[in-house]
């Protein structure tokens, strides 16, 4: 799968009260937190992202608390995936466990906002397509990658209790 | 070469007779517990599963403790939600209203998380039952209802950092001082995907709940778990709470730590994390003079009888300043109860403090006390990102309940010493 889109850059240490602050937990209603992700990092984010964007990050991105509301806001609000350094334990779980890719590339600092990439999510490259350079992220485990294939945790959980 | 105690916590569950840092492990689950903001993403795929029942009626834990008393209408849902789930699936452990606390404070209380269990919970400060000598660790709501139709979950094994605090422990200076020191000096990020295990002499200066609030903010260094060996204080406080067998473990002689830490914890006074990361930390006297809106004393981190005890001490016979707020929140209705009569609440009515039930409410920014644009408060919680006690432009520093109550007094950052 060939994953195309526009970044939006955001630096280390983005957390999850900025990924979608906690005065909208009170619903999880992805549409509903769709309209507030990435509020207190860039409000004007959730108004201007197109459908395929990509979330960029520096260092440690999600991290703070367990919340499943932030991948799932960033699923909805239609960012095809995130690419940043590393990302904190939980958010990393949770973005598999409910379908949302993210990468992990060292690089991400020659990525800025506006510029346009092309992720590969077979071979592991990324594309940038201002310059033409090519890049790589980490592959992503075994595990991980039959989690995916099964269409998140509980798909896989319902095939063994059926 | 021996394994750590998270190690063999991890490879008892998962009936295996080792386990090597960085294996994929699936392991057996003690106590899963969630709340009113995790759970309700958490039973929709639950019954999107095809499950009906719950593994373990006795193992499922639900605790309304983040928008409750209900906050508004969506998070009246959410909690109806939660109660209805609870009865029909008749949880033995299920906690609302009148016998209700933050999660972290309740479970032990209640001699529901035990030392050797293996805990998740739906929460990222799951990692304070550590403090036990459990293995435990936060989890999102898709891994929650996973345990609550499996029983069991999926777990990296973690390397494990060894901290160890050498020396006597300074006046005013609590388990809050020694782990905001310790994430100061390794980062918001030094033990990610790691578990931090606590030894040493200065540990046996701790009660339960310093122990508790040091574990309790591992996730705030990117930690797996915050875990330390059980001792005759552990002992103390579980024997006469737990209802089932416990098993008091304890790791290696031979174990394997991917980094020792040492620190003498004379020469640390209490700390401040100033915005916007708990890693941001200075001594108390290191701070500026930085006026001060509001004070929260409360939450899982800081919330339990000892740390209203502490903060008691401070407020006895003074006056909170005209310029700021004093908000007090008992993290469980037995700590409410005890504080009262300990006579505790007539001390903060007297100073002119404000009293809220248990609640998570302000530490997130849900309610009961939230930040206007401009704004700066000193709090007990854990966490000073930014917005996260209100508007994006507000700020929040950390501190232990006796530089809270200082603050409160004198309407300003200040350590105990400046207003006692």
């Amino acid at each position: 799968m060939k994953i195309e889109g526009k970044v939006w850059k955001f630096g280390d240490d983005i957390d999850t009260d900025q990924i979608l602050p906690a005065r909208y937990l009170n619903t999880s209603d992805p549409e509903e937190l769709a309209k507030h992700c990435m509020e207190d990092a860039d409000p004007s984010f959730a108004d201007n992202v197109s459908e395929s964007d990509i979330i960029v990050a520096g260092k440690y991105f999600g991290c703070g608390s367990s919340r499943e509301h932030a991948p799932i806001a960033i699923k909805a609000v239609g960012v095809s995936c995130v690419i940043a350094k590393n990302y904190a334990r939980i958010f990393y779980r949770n973005s598999f466990n409910m379908g949302l890719p993210i990468l992990e590339c060292e690089d991400t600092d020659a990525f800025n906002t506006g510029d346009r990439l092309s992720v590969d999510m077979e071979t592991g490259e990324i594309i940038h397509l201002d310059s033409g350079k090519s890049y790589h992220f980490k592959p992503i485990p075994p595990f991980m990658q039959e989690l995916i294939q099964s269409g998140g945790l509980m798909k896989h959980i319902s095939q063994k209790i059926k | 070469m021996g394994m750590t105690l998270t190690e063999k916590i991890l490879a008892k569950h998962a009936g295996l007779d080792r386990v090597e840092p960085g294996e994929l492990i699936n392991a057996k689950v003690d106590i899963a517990f969630s709340n009113d903001i995790s759970a309700p993403i958490s039973i929709n795929e639950f019954y999107k599963s095809g499950a009906t029942q719950v593994f373990d009626r006795e193992k499922v834990v639900l605790v309304l403790d983040h928008f409750v008393p209900n906050k508004d209408i969506k998070s009246a849902t959410q909690a109806k939600m939660l109660r209805e789930f609870a009865k029909e699936q008749k949880l033995v452990h299920f906690y609302d209203s009148g016998e209700m606390g933050v999660e972290h404070a309740l479970l032990p209380e209640k001699g529901i998380v035990l030392p050797g269990d293996l805990i998740i919970g739906g929460d990222s400060h799951t990692c304070t039952h550590g403090a036990l000598g459990a293995f435990s660790t936060g989890v999102g709501s898709t891994d929650f209802a996973a345990v609550m139709v499996t029983g069991e979950l999926w777990f990296r094994v973690p390397e494990t950092m060894m901290f160890i605090y050498n020396g006597d422990l300074n006046p005013w200076v609590g388990g809050k001082d020694l782990i905001l020191y310790t994430i100061g000096d390794i980062g918001v990020d030094g033990a990610l995907y790691k578990a931090m295990e606590f030894a040493g002499p200065a540990l046996k200066q701790l009660d339960m709940a310093g122990r508790l609030t040091m574990a309790n903010m591992t996730t705030e260094a990117g930690a797996k778990n915050g875990i330390m060996e059980p001792d005759e204080i552990t002992e103390a406080y579980v024997k006469e709470r737990a209802s089932r067998d416990y098993e008091l473990m304890r790791g290696d002689p031979d174990a394997n730590f991917v980094e020792i830490k040492e620190y003498d914890v004379s020469n640390i006074e209490p700390q401040v994390a100033y915005p916007h990361l708990p890693s941001n930390t200075r001594g108390i006297s290191e701070v500026e003079e930085i006026p001060i809106d509001q004070v929260i004393i409360g939450s899982c981190t800081n919330g339990r009888l000892e740390d209203l005890r502490m903060a008691a001490k401070v407020l006895k016979g003074k006056k909170v300043s005209k310029e700021t707020r004093l908000i007090i929140i008992p993290a469980t209705t037995n700590i409410y109860r005890a504080a009262l009569d300990e006579g505790l609440f007539e001390t903060f009515l007297d100073a002119g403090a404000f009293i809220s039930p248990p609640t998570c409410g302000p530490c997130l920014g849900g309610f009961m006390g939230i930040l206007a644009e401009g704004e700066r408060a000193v709090s007990t919680t854990n966490r000073n990102f930014v917005g996260r006690m209100g508007h994006p432009k507000s700020e929040v520093y950390l501190a232990n309940p006796a530089v809270a109550a200082a603050s409160a007094v004198a309407g300003k950052l200040a350590g105990p010493e400046e207003v006692v």
